[in-house]
């Protein structure tokens, strides 16, 4: 079996004052696709910037390796550059920032620290139209500003088209179904999938079953006051849409 | 009265004896002069004698203290600095074409301007030559429009004024080509600190059109103080699109005044874009006296450092039916301090005004500041007139956002920094000049990591 590409081990984190994760443990191997399943208030949204280093999210116990490195010890940039990537729940809106320039510049910046040559604007543009596609994007977004005016369908999409992109080692997908019609849904999905690979992992954080009808995920998992309540394999999310999230709140107590 | 005032004042009074030790050099070199101009000098020397450097006691000073200022024994800069045209080069901005016109520490410099062809009959001359020539074209002109009882640096312009452009459109004329006048400081031989005084006129005749660049900038080492007058009357159904630049380094003293006024359906769009000096005021007023004007009036200052950027501004309706915008961006960090104080006056039979005015401030450092004051004086019932202000911090969601796909602090930082400044930038009258000032951002942005800024 491969070595571990992201391990977690008891991590225990706060969100502003609350304490959110009270022991997550978790490994994620390289080609494998993990679903994160919860309800409301479980901490799922706090395992994804935990992961990708929101400042407002603190580790306060255990340890987070990638790749074998301590996570905890870089910053959200050095995340990013040695292959984590965050589709956010909200992606943010910035005026005044072109959607392009931004990922032009996002793109050398991790290319400069693999030891890549920068691309020039003109191979930019040839490798971020093949990628709109992907995701069906209309190719007027990139010259808007990031996300500004964007439906909720157009900034998922830019999401999903920024991680095509930036080609992460470590892909965390939080609530990227949520707000999202069947057919975008579908079209995200499809950009998801096209992006799994022997050397790409994937966490999946979802509260529905509807996306893993499209990214089939290789682990589910549940969690629960900020633990992992119950991991199985994908049959467990069916049993999840079947009997819904109560069943946690007994387990808890018991 | 504290000690400390008593030194302070003691300053002040020595520096007003200064200035008026050099005005009577100055003096002494001009030859005969016409009646007006001796008279606006002698008027405007009396309005200094009388004021002396504004003090910080002063309500429209309460927030710059002119102290580091007033310290500085000036000379008059000489004529003829030494300036050639390969020092302009990196001040250039490259993609952006117009006709330029330069001058060198006040003084209309003919070698180093390049004039394209000024269509439609538009005219820009030397103050100096237009005074020898028609000794009255300026009569009703120079001076005209600022009040030196209420500004004494330009009573102090108005004293010494000697050169500097006029800039006319003949009715019905003109182009959205723009004219470049660039005000270079260079230094003096002997090092000394100079006080320039560069002066501008613009009269947009009836109907006219109008798009001019007033452009600050430096070469060399040259500490001193800019001391700069424009004053623009924008006639019935004209337009014009004014941009002043100022981007001298920041151990200078630079103090601006504009002022307008608009006529008859006129429309003016007026930007002040302040990067440079130690110690900066910019007064900018408008009047607005025909019914149906619009005006626009935006501004973006950027200050790091030490740097203090005050910038006091006033729009003055006078008539019905005027339209007023304004929109102030300041962007303050290192030990820096912003001021800005903007006032509406919309006066009694001023109905039907439509007056807007905004002041978003970013502050990048925990030791810069940035003091904030709209005045609203209404005095007639029947307008629409909002104003608001803000100081605050980069959004710290847009800086994760960024960080998280790999952009390192200083870059996001500078980005979200510049995203900041589009809104004003993004009003220039064109987008190459946008695009040249975003550069010349950027680079004050890069400066600024080396502990200026954040």
């Amino acid at each position: 079996m491969a070595d571990a590409l992201l391990e977690l081990r008891d991590v225990h984190a706060t969100a502003g004052d609350a304490a959110i994760l009270r022991g997550v443990d978790l490994v994620v191997r390289p080609g494998e696709v993990h679903a994160v399943m919860g309800p409301n208030g479980s901490g799922k949204s706090t395992l994804a910037n935990v992961l990708a280093g929101r400042p407002s999210v603190r580790i306060t116990r255990g340890e987070m390796l990638f790749d074998g490195r301590d996570l905890a010890a870089l910053s959200p940039e050095e995340r990013a550059r040695e292959g984590i990537f965050l589709a956010f729940q909200y992606p943010v809106e910035i005026p005044g920032v072109a959607n392009m320039y931004f990922l032009k510049a996002a793109l050398n910046a991790i290319r400069k620290h693999r030891g890549q040559p920068e691309l020039d604007a003109m191979e930019f543009l040839q490798l971020a139209r093949r990628k709109m596609k992907l995701v069906q994007m209309d190719e007027k977004l990139m010259q808007r500003s990031v996300n500004e005016g964007f439906s909720g369908g157009e900034k998922k999409r830019n999401e999903v088209l920024q991680m095509a992109i930036l080609e992460p080692r470590l892909a965390v997908l939080d609530e990227t179904d949520s707000g999202l019609d069947s057919d975008a849904l579908r079209v995200v999905a499809g950009g998801v999938n096209a992006l799994r690979g022997p050397e790409r992992a994937m966490i999946v954080i979802t509260h529905y079953q509807r996306l893993l009808d499209y990214v089939e995920p290789d682990f589910v998992h549940v969690l629960a006051g900020g633990r992992i309540a119950r991991s199985g394999g994908k049959e467990l999310a069916l049993e999840l849409e079947e009997k819904g999230y109560g069943w946690l709140d007994a387990a808890a107590k018991r | 009265m504290s000690v400390h005032e008593e030194v302070r004042k003691s300053a002040h009074d020595e520096a007003r004896e200064r200035f008026l030790a050099l005005h009577a050099g100055f003096a002494a070199t001009r030859g005969s002069e016409p009646a007006w101009l001796a008279a606006l000098r002698a008027r405007s020397l009396d309005a200094f004698r009388e004021q002396g450097l504004p003090h910080t006691r002063m309500e429209e000073w309460r927030n710059t203290n002119v102290a580091p200022l007033a310290k500085v024994p000036f000379a008059l800069a000489a004529p003829g600095g030494a300036v050639a045209r390969p020092d302009l080069e990196h001040h250039a901005f490259p993609v952006f074409a117009c006709s330029v016109f330069v001058f060198v520490n006040g003084r209309f410099a003919p070698a180093l301007s390049a004039a394209r062809r000024l269509e439609c009959g538009t005219t820009v001359e030397s103050i100096a030559a237009l005074l020898r020539d028609e000794p009255d074209a300026l009569a009703a002109r120079l001076g005209a429009q600022v009040d030196v009882k209420l500004h004494p640096f330009a009573a102090l312009a108005n004293a010494f004024a000697l050169d500097g452009a006029c800039v006319r459109v003949p009715p019905g004329a003109g182009t959205e080509q723009p004219i470049h006048l660039v005000f270079v400081s260079a230094p003096a031989a002997d090092g000394a600190s100079a006080l320039v005084h560069p002066r501008v006129v613009v009269e947009a005749a009836p109907g006219s059109r109008l798009t001019l660049i007033q452009d600050h900038v430096c070469v060399g080492t040259s500490p001193g103080f800019t001391n700069a007058v424009t004053e623009i009357q924008v006639g019935a159904g004209a337009q014009v699109d004014f941009v002043l630049i100022q981007r001298e380094p920041d151990y200078r003293f630079h103090v601006s005044n504009l002022a307008v006024v608009q006529e008859r359906d006129s429309r003016l769009s007026a930007h002040t874009l302040c990067f440079g000096g130690a110690l900066v005021r910019n007064d900018a007023g408008v009047l607005l006296v025909g019914e149906g004007a619009e005006c626009r009036l935006d501004g973006l200052f950027v200050a790091g450092g030490k740097q203090l950027v005050d910038n006091h501004t006033i729009v003055d309706h006078a008539v019905p039916h005027c339209t007023s915008q304004e929109t102030y961006k300041g962007i303050v960090g290192g030990q820096a301090r912003g001021v800005f104080r903007g006032r509406i006056v919309v006066r009694p039979d001023a109905q039907k005004t439509n007056a807007r005015q905004s002041n978003p401030n970013l502050l990048l450092g925990a030791g810069a500041e940035v003091d904030t004051k709209p005045q609203l004086e209404i005095l007639a019932d029947d307008v629409k007139c909002s104003h608001g202000s803000s100081v605050g911090q980069l959004d710290p969601d847009a800086f994760f956002y960024l960080r998280s796909r790999g952009l390192g602090e200083d870059v996001a930082r500078d980005l979200l920094t510049r995203a900041f400044a589009q809104e004003i930038l993004r009003g220039l009258p064109s987008p190459a000049l946008a695009d040249a000032l975003d550069d010349v951002l950027q680079q004050k942005l890069h400066l600024a990591h080396a502990g200026g800024l954040s």
